[in-house]
């Protein structure tokens, strides 16, 4: 915390000194009443439930009253350039002792990376993805962002997605340990449902069904794994009554389904709670908690992408002149999205239609227009009044639960039901990115797929250089060869795409270069501050394989 | 060699008038000791270099070296003018056939496997260049060739607007690591990068090396350090850039001579890069090396003896290659250790050594201290870790004496000495020379232990197999890796081991080169030798590595209170060198005789047997020398400031060149730096050799040209006598050193 320390010096000294002046005054509630104080919280990144929050330091930013709920940037780093000039930075010299080595900034980012590579059958990569590459940056503490990647192992197809959470990271946490279970399942063809369901009742060793690829750093809760494995044990005897032998389930259905269901369990769950005090806590948090999902499953050359809130999926396609394009494949559910308010503002009677949305917040609190858990949007009053009331002491500790919405007349006001994108692949898409917020706020989508394309070809895809026929003097060659000598050592640092994109995303300046002081100043700020600067940042990259998608169409075609 | 090379391709040209396409052309470069090797250079200024060559950037320049007797062959020519050349003398070239195997029968080449049938032969040469390697394995007892191919590129450019003239010089840019020469109108230029990139580590592949890629990204440091040099050539066009595989060695020189293991087969590779230059000169010492048993020149350098086994394992060669490579254009350091393929043979002590601070180098792969690091404060015996001298024991297990015979003939010194005696000797050629300096212990009456240099582990071997009778009952065994050889040297070395051994160690108990088996610690069987390789009293202890921990740890341990402190081969180097020891493979070699080098005392020509060499040495007396081995101390040299010797050095005599260093280094007792090396008189007015008198050495004003800078030195004969400053010392040490342990 020393180093910590002494970034805080080096705020006093800048411009920003009152931005510290404002939150030890709102720690001692004695408002400010200074106009500098709502630019500072402009540059407050959107929290999702502002008005009420586990996080103190939420609760004060109510006591601002409306100045805080002004359209949020959308692009907190700005704001840190505004109010940190270069010239005050420099003023005092025990600042620069606090600036990053370029290896402790390496440490930092790379202290999450994850890379998975498709093993290779006889030498060959006989599956439409190459492997994946992962990567986090927490600006909450304890992060807030989940991501997950398995393999069906009864089914073909990757399974890659990332959760976003809010109010905590309870509801991401338990979507990403259990989401892919429910996908996994709904995939399963009804005469493989009925050997599992055998298995279990038999007390047989059961088949696997999903490949985990995990960080070491991603965890999964010991305590629950015996109530989640009972909610989905019923759900997919659900499905075996519902479904006949010989059916195979249509992956959209399935996605659709996965969702719905996991999200009613957390509901249910919550409800009926469960004699173990800390597992009747854990899942009220859960439940209480919301977390937006965005899933990709790829099986071949089919690529379905379900999503719910405001995480992206991104394909990068390479046009034939060799430069890249942003293809995207998921809407944004939130107050941007014109069919979602729409589709909100319907749902609802006309006399909510001013409420429902208020400053492009569902109910005036909520960004995402879609999300898991967050009961506190899709139960009625009497029944979160009862859960509670029933629920453990160390819930009514907490002010957030007892908070009731305003405005509140006709739940559900929020669903999880995915919107489902279809894409087939081709051999010119070479990669997708999935993203959280945190990612697409700070960069834009054509950047990401620019700066992940430029990587991926300039690392792995480097075509040696052959003169042929061509006339080329000296001079050109030269000029083309430290051209691609200084591409190749800006992206060497980083062995993964998604370190390297995070480097961009977290470190570029105008020009669209990484500018390694700006870096060092994002990834020092103090646990406390730096959700203020910018977002948890989750990024998976997935590269597929050109060979074998190409090899599939033309069977396809013929 | 190269010298040679260059009149044996205008030689060729006249005999055979095939164009051999030799251009004479000069080189640019810099280097020094080319002028007392009697070659025509001069160092230039950069406006003599434009005007030399117009494409030149002369304005980071200091100063070029001049060669203007150089040459530019082209490869096909001369192979097609030797061919014909050799035509004419009756050989019969066999183009497109495969070597299957060598055949060897009672360790001799027999026979060559083709797959045309099979050659009878009494000679094999394998020059196989690259596939030297796999090549050498293909016999029926695999000999190894110990080198390693790395991709090679370079660029051929189209001819120029204003074409180059065929005469402009070769540019050699040591700092740019690249060469350029003119080729059709336009230029050719390579050069040997710091990142090479091995090849064929897995084994042959000769259909790949036709169709080699190109790699443009590996060549831009050259390219760019090209048009740096030659800013002219940007607008002019690439016509290739060419991948062309050479093979390196482990040490940067070539590989020649017979292997150790199969009589009659011969190598002749691992030239590189510098194949074309050096083969003429290589082929004629091979050639003379098959007539006559051995070259006219020294090239133990170059001797494939100089490798065992040990350095054939191909990740070795990988690696090394690695490093060898970029090194062709750096400044050759001498003493330079390299940095890959190391920590192969290590003593027991490493770990020990290493954690107190011991820098290490390489011989044979071996790891041995050169120095510590802080270097300790002791005042009185050091204790020395050599783990490297090789060893080896003729055994005779009958009751005959065929042992001794073997050894009085090979050696010069008389070997008939009662059991437990060292014997000093050299092992001569047919013309005198050493072969090998060595020491010889009688261990019984007929099994002797013979200690030479690291580097002679091959040679001395294959010396001693080549002269063995068949005989049944004679063994010879390399005993090497059984021990640990600790070195315990200084005045109060004999007080450690004596409380070590409860055994009197005094000279009156025993004696200068002296043998025992013996009990130091807890160990029994210590064999220890009152000889230290240096001049100075102390003991060599040879322990079988089981021990070698405990006795180690047992010497320092009780040495503590006698000052005893860690040391490294400097620190014997040193020693040796300021006592006036030659040694073999740095002062002496093949070519030198004892009478040379002061050692006629150790030459017994009046021993039962006739020895090796004894003919040659008698006639050499009767003539008399014509070279001698002085030891050079350095008058007016500064050591802080002044540049210090090391070896190759010109010696100056009345201004007149006389002669080289050998070996150089520090002396502590002198506090001087000192010079060992040859001197000669001028030849008389017909080109023979004179006869050197101890006059014409002592009356001579000497001096020493270290990087062009002549310093004054006196020349000795004979060591100097420490033996005062050694007793006056070791009372002062009495004093001090006993009041305080360590």
């Amino acid at each position: 915390m020393h180093s910590l320390g002494g970034f805080f010096g080096c705020i006093a000294c800048s411009n920003t000194a009152w931005c510290v002046f404002a939150v030890f005054v709102c720690a001692c509630s004695a408002p400010p009443a200074m106009p500098v104080a709502s630019q500072l919280l402009r540059g407050l990144p959107r929290a999702k439930v502002l008005a009420s929050s586990l996080l103190p330091c939420q609760q004060h930013q109510s006591q601002f009253g409306p100045a805080a709920h002004r359209p949020a940037s959308r692009h907190p780093s700005h704001a840190w350039q505004r109010h940190q000039p270069s010239r005050s930075y420099r003023k005092t010299s025990a600042i620069h002792s606090y600036i990053l080595t370029p290896p402790q900034v390496n440490s930092i980012l790379k202290a999450n990376e994850y890379s998975f590579k498709v093993p290779e059958f006889d030498g060959k990569n006989v599956s439409s993805v190459m492997g994946f590459e992962s990567n986090q940056l927490p600006a909450n503490a304890p992060i807030e962002d989940r991501r997950s990647a398995a393999t069906c192992l009864q089914t073909r197809g990757m399974l890659l997605g990332v959760f976003d959470g809010h109010a905590g990271c309870a509801c991401a946490q338990a979507l990403s340990e259990r989401l892919f279970y429910y996908i996994a399942v709904s995939l399963l063809p009804h005469d493989t449902l009925c050997e599992l369901e055998a298995a279990v009742e038999a007390g047989r060793a059961l088949s696997p069904i999903l490949q985990w690829h995990k960080h070491p750093n991603d965890y999964f809760s010991r305590e629950a794994q015996m109530l989640y494995f009972n909610s989905l044990r019923t759900y997919w005897q659900e499905l075996i009554d519902l479904t006949s032998p010989g059916e195979v389930p249509e992956t959209r259905e399935a996605l659709l389904n996965a969702f719905k269901r996991l999200d009613n369990d957390i509901s249910l769950e919550a409800q009926v709670g469960d004699p173990n005090a800390f597992l009747h806590y854990w899942v009220l948090r859960v439940a209480f908690s919301g977390a937006t999902a965005c899933v990709a499953h790829i099986d071949g050359p089919d690529l379905f992408i379900a999503n719910a809130g405001d995480a992206r999926a991104v394909l990068g396609v390479q046009e034939e002149d060799g430069s890249f394009s942003a293809h995207t494949l998921s809407n944004d559910h939130n107050a941007q999205n014109e069919e979602e308010v729409a589709r909100i503002r319907g749902e609802h009677p006309t006399s909510e239609r001013k409420t429902v949305i208020r400053q492009d917040r569902l109910l005036g609190l909520l960004m995402p227009f879609r999300a898991f858990g967050d009961v506190k949007f899709k139960w009625s009053i009497e029944l979160q009044k009862r859960v509670l009331e029933s629920g453990p002491d160390q819930l009514h500790e907490n002010e957030h639960t007892k908070f009731i919405p305003p405005n509140y007349h006709t739940p559900p006001y929020l669903t999880a039901e995915p919107e489902i994108t279809y894409h087939k692949l081709r051999p010119q898409d070479r990669f997708l990115v999935i993203g959280s917020d945190g990612l697409w706020e700070t960069l834009h989508r054509q950047e990401v797929v620019r700066i992940v394309g430029e990587y991926l070809t300039g690392v792995h895809q480097r075509q040696p250089l052959t003169v042929g026929g061509y006339r080329v003097t000296l001079g050109q060659m030269q000029g083309l060869l430290e051209e691609r000598k200084a591409r190749v050592s800006s992206a060497f640092e980083d062995q993964n795409s998604a370190t390297h994109l995070m480097r961009h995303a977290v470190g570029n300046n105008e020009f669209g270069t990484v500018d390694h002081e700006r870096l060092s100043k994002m990834l020092s700020l103090p646990e406390e501050l730096a959700r203020m600067y910018r977002d948890d940042i989750t990024i998976i990259v997935t590269q597929f394989n050109p060979h074998m998608i190409g090899a599939q169409m033309q069977e396809g075609q013929s | 060699m190269a010298n040679y090379s260059n009149s044996l391709y205008q030689q060729l040209e006249e005999e055979t008038g095939v164009k051999t396409g030799q251009k004479l052309c000069q080189t640019l470069t810099f280097c020094f000791f080319l002028r007392v090797m009697g070659i025509s250079c001069n160092i230039i200024k950069p406006k003599e270099v434009a005007k030399l060559h117009p494409l030149v950037n002369i304005h980071d320049l200091v100063g070029a070296l001049h060669l203007p007797g150089d040459a530019v062959v082209s490869p096909p020519e001369v192979n097609h003018a030797l061919a014909v050349a050799a035509a004419g003398q009756g050989v019969q070239i066999l183009e497109r056939t495969t070597v299957q195997q060598v055949l060897v029968e009672k360790g001799h080449v027999m026979a060559v496997e083709t797959d045309r049938g099979s050659i009878e032969c009494e000679y094999f040469v394998n020059c196989a260049g690259q596939w030297a390697y796999e090549l050498g394995q293909a016999s029926e007892i695999k000999v190894s060739v110990p080198l390693h191919g790395c991709e090679h590129f370079y660029l051929l450019t189209k001819p120029l607007q204003e074409p180059l003239s065929p005469n402009t010089p070769v540019v050699v840019d040591m700092d740019g690591r690249i060469y350029a020469r003119p080729w059709q109108g336009g230029l050719l230029s390579g050069g040997f990068e710091k990142n090479p990139k091995p090849i064929f580590t897995e084994g042959r592949n000769q259909l790949e090396i036709q169709n080699m890629q190109e790699d443009w990204d590996h060549f831009e440091p050259m390219l760019s350090a090209l048009l740096r040099r030659m800013p002219g050539l940007e607008s002019a066009e690439i016509h290739q850039l060419v991948n062309c595989p050479e093979s390196f060695t482990p040490d940067m020189r070539c590989l020649m001579g017979e292997t150790p293991g199969v009589s009659g087969y011969y190598v002749l590779a691992g030239m590189n890069s510098s194949g074309l230059a050096f083969a003429g000169g290589a082929g004629k010492y091979l050639a003379e090396w098959m007539s006559y048993g051995y070259p006219t020149a020294n090239v133990w350098p170059l001797d494939i003896k100089r490798f065992g086994n040990l350095q054939s394992s191909r990740t070795f060669l990988r690696h090394r290659v690695m490093e060898v490579m970029p090194l062709l254009y750096e400044l050759k350091v001498p003493r330079w250790d390299f940095q890959t393929g190391r920590q192969l043979r290590t003593s027991p002590l490493y770990d020990r050594l290493d954690t107190q601070g011991a820098r290490w180098m390489e011989k044979h792969g071996f790891e041995r201290p050169k120095y510590f690091v802080p270097p300790g404060k002791g005042m009185a015996s050091v204790s020395l870790k050599n783990e490297k001298c090789l060893i080896k024991v003729i055994n005779n297990t009958s009751t005959g004496d065929q042992a001794l015979e073997l050894l009085q003939h090979l050696c010069a010194n008389d070997l008939d000495v009662p059991v437990g005696h060292i014997v000093h000797t050299g092992m001569l050629n047919e013309r005198g020379g050493y072969e090998n300096d060595c020491s010889v212990v009688r261990l019984s009456k007929n099994s002797f232990f013979i200690v030479s240099p690291t580097d002679q582990q091959v040679h001395c071997w294959s010396w001693i197999k080549k002269h063995m009778p068949n005989d049944p009952h004679l063994h010879l065994e390399d005993v090497s890796w059984k021990y640990t050889a600790l070195n315990l040297i200084g005045p109060r070395a004999m007080d450690v081991l004596a409380e070590l051994s409860y055994v009197s160690m005094t000279p009156d108990h025993f004696p200068s080169m002296f043998c025992k088996e013996m009990s130091v610690g807890y160990a029994n069987g210590i064999r220890v030798m009152s000889m230290t390789h240096t001049g100075e009293p102390g003991f060599m202890l040879y322990i079988p590595i089981e021990y070698a921990l405990h006795v180690y740890n047992e010497v320092m341990s009780v040495g503590q209170k006698y000052g005893i402190r860690n040391a490294g081969y400097y620190a014997l180097r040193s020693l040796r060198i300021e006592k006036f020891f030659a040694f073999w493979g740095q002062d002496l070699d093949a070519f030198t005789t004892p009478l040379e080098c002061g050692r006629e005392f150790r030459v017994k020509f009046d021993k039962d047997t006739d020895f090796l060499g004894r003919e040659a040495l008698l006639q050499q007396r009767q003539d008399g020398a014509s070279r001698r081995f002085v030891m050079l101390v350095l008058d007016d040299h500064d050591t802080e400031l002044d540049l210090w010797p090391w070896w190759g050095e010109p010696i100056y005599r009345n201004s007149l060149l006389a002669g080289t260093t050998t070996s150089s280094a520090y002396s502590y007792t002198l506090e001087r730096h000192v010079c060992l090396g040859f001197v000669s008189p001028p030849p008389s007015p017909e080109g023979l050799p004179t006869p050197i008198t101890p006059d014409f050495i002592n009356r001579g004003d000497y001096e020493v040209d270290i990087a062009g800078q002549r310093y004054p030195a006196k020349a000795k004969l004979y060591p100097f006598s420490s033996l005062f400053t050694q007793q006056k010392r070791r009372k002062d040490d009495m004093e001090l050193s006993n009041l305080q342990g360590k």
